[in-house]
């Protein structure tokens, strides 16, 4: 066993453990953080959009000199059927700002240098070591964790898990349960790198502005899911993901979807000529409000994708994880402060100062979105994309026929594909879960 | 058409850097006579395609292509069908861009 006692132990080193290590360590706390990978961001996976105000928080000059790949002044969202998109565009040379709302990132770049940051605030950082396990004492009590490393017990007074959307610890420790196959999505997703002006050129950029697109349609086959496709420097992230249990009933692979995706005539032209030079894969929480497990516990917090803490209607998630991992760290820094020990009751904090910020507002406004979604996914995914496209075409084409007698045609294509009722019913359901 | 496109999926893990546990694997698909429906849908669903039908009817794993996404634990972990870990410290899948 590492002798070694230490106020906190965190691990991962992702964007929720990151945050915690930063902020407990920047208050003084003796902190060890734990990570697996080869260094910080060498396992992780993201689109990536950053959110500069959750990151703000935290390293306030985060400008300086974190990689950043481009922020943006354009998001675009289309619906597709197997030909065509229709889409919506909101550019604004507002996004021209000083000081950036959003940026595109790469993973495994960002996360060596939040790292850095973590380290200089007086961290220990050991990487290359797995965490096989919790210790618990008698009373059942968590005072630290045994790693794959030889004498690799090390106790501290909490620990805090920033495992992921996977974490394997809390769900053996049975603190949690493991995500179920409708409750996650799997995400697959590769690095297309062109020329910087060939991007500028193909999605109409000048210098470091940049562009993100989501996709939904027939490209899922009509799971629930999304394809993406973010603008960076000098490559291109295009992914797509649906949730785990689409993909097991249905039988597509994850590869085929994104090879449709790129195929798409939407689509080839933005990447053709690329250079791939990765491909990753990864687990995203869908389960929303409802699937948030228990927070905390004796001796230990759980932040970020481990605790589900993720907004899909939005995509965000890398800074719910920063922000969960900010809160429970302020929060375990007020409890030592007054000299009191990391039980429950003390710990409940964390919980009341999530529950006043974004975080939980926003996931507990779309508490009946992922159900929905999910029931209703052939509905969402695949028919109305189709009668939309159908719709547009109509609307768009010019053939002599009058425009009563389309628009007609446009109406009954909606009722006879979902009857009045069923679309009526749909909405409904949507606007009610929205809410 | 771009050559690089549309790849098998063998080649664009060709792109990705391993540090491979020789002897370690850190998937094991339990012995079965016959595979659950768990398992066989993970013939698909692996991103890497790490599971495949052995000539005697079984699903096998080769995982020296994981990258780690955790579906065949999400999907056969709870029935017994596979016994998942994460690789050791350092070893597996090392994205440079993630
Ligand atoms: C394809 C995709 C696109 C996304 N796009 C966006 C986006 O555009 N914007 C956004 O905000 N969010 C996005 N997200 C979500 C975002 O990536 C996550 O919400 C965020 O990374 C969660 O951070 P985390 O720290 O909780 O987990 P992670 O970032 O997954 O970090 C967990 C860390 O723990 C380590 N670890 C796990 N188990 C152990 C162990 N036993 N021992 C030691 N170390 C361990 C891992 O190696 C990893 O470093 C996306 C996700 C995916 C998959
Ligand atoms: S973890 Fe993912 S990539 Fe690895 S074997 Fe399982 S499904 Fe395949």
């Amino acid at each position: 066993m590492i002798e070694e006692r230490f106020d906190a132990i965190v691990v991962g080193a992702g964007m929720a453990g990151n945050a915690a290590a930063l902020t407990m360590a920047e208050g003084g706390m003796k902190v060890l953080q734990l990570e697996r990978g080869e260094y910080s961001g060498s396992k992780n996976v993201q689109g990536a959009i950053l959110y500069a105000d959750m990151l703000e928080k935290l390293v306030p000059d985060f400008r300086e000199d974190a990689p950043l790949e481009r922020h943006l002044v354009e998001q675009r969202f289309w619906m597709m059927d197997d030909r065509s998109h229709t889409g919506l565009h909101y550019r604004s040379e507002d996004f021209n700002e000083e000081k950036p709302n959003r940026y595109t990132i790469i993973r495994a770049q960002f996360d060596k240098w939040f790292s850095q940051k973590v380290r200089e605030a007086g961290a220990t950082v050991l990487c290359e070591t797995t965490v096989t396990d919790l210790v618990r004492d008698d009373s059942g009590k968590v005072i630290g964790v045994k790693t794959d490393r030889r004498d690799g017990e090390i106790h501290g007074d909490i620990v805090v898990l920033a495992e992921g959307v996977n974490g394997m610890l809390g769900t053996r420790a049975g603190l949690r349960e493991r995500p179920k196959p409708e409750k996650v999505a799997l995400a697959v997703k590769e690095m297309h790198f062109l020329p910087r002006e060939t991007i500028e050129a193909r999605f109409n950029l000048r210098g470091d502005e940049g562009v993100v697109i989501e996709a939904v349609g027939t490209i899922s086959r009509g799971m629930t899911g999304m394809g993406f496709i973010y603008a960076n420097k000098e490559c291109i992230s295009l992914g797509i993901g649906c949730l785990v249990a689409d993909f097991q009933r249905t039988g597509e692979t994850p590869y085929g979807l994104l090879d449709r995706f790129k195929r798409h005539p939407s689509v080839a032209p933005l990447i053709e000529g690329s250079e791939v030079k990765e491909y990753s894969a990864h687990l995203i929480p869908e389960g929303g409000f409802k699937a948030i497990p228990q927070l905390y516990g004796k001796g230990w917090v759980v932040i970020g994708d481990a605790a589900q803490l993720n907004n899909t209607i939005h995509r965000e998630g890398s800074n719910l994880a920063m922000t969960s991992g900010r809160i429970a760290a302020e929060a375990i820094l007020k409890i030592k402060s007054r000299a009191q020990p990391m039980i429950p009751q003390n710990l409940a904090l964390y919980k009341k100062m999530l529950d006043e910020s974004f975080v939980i507002k926003d996931l507990r406004k779309y508490k009946d979105m992922p159900a929905l979604m999910h029931t209703r996914s052939q509905n969402f995914f695949l028919t109305y994309p189709q009668l939309v496209s159908k719709a547009m075409q109509n609307f768009v084409r010019v053939d002599g026929t009058p425009k009563i007698d389309k628009e007609k045609l446009t109406l009954k294509s909606f009722t006879n594909a979902r009857s009045r009722s069923g679309l009526f019913g749909d909405a409904f359901r949507l606007v009610r879960a929205w809410r | 058409m771009p050559i690089e496109l549309f790849t098998r999926v063998e080649d664009k893990l060709f792109n990705n850097r391993y540090l491979v546990d020789t002897g370690r694997p850190h998937i094991k698909v339990r012995p079965h006579a016959k595979p659950s429906p768990q398992l066989l849908s993970m013939l698909k669903a692996c991103p890497a395609r790490c599971y495949e039908l052995s000539e005697d009817g079984q699903v096998e794993a080769t995982v020296d292509g994981c990258i780690e996404c955790g579906t065949c634990r999400i999907i056969c972990e709870e029935s017994g069908d596979i016994e998942w870990s994460y690789p050791r410290g350092g070893y597996g899948v090392l994205f440079k861009f993630g």
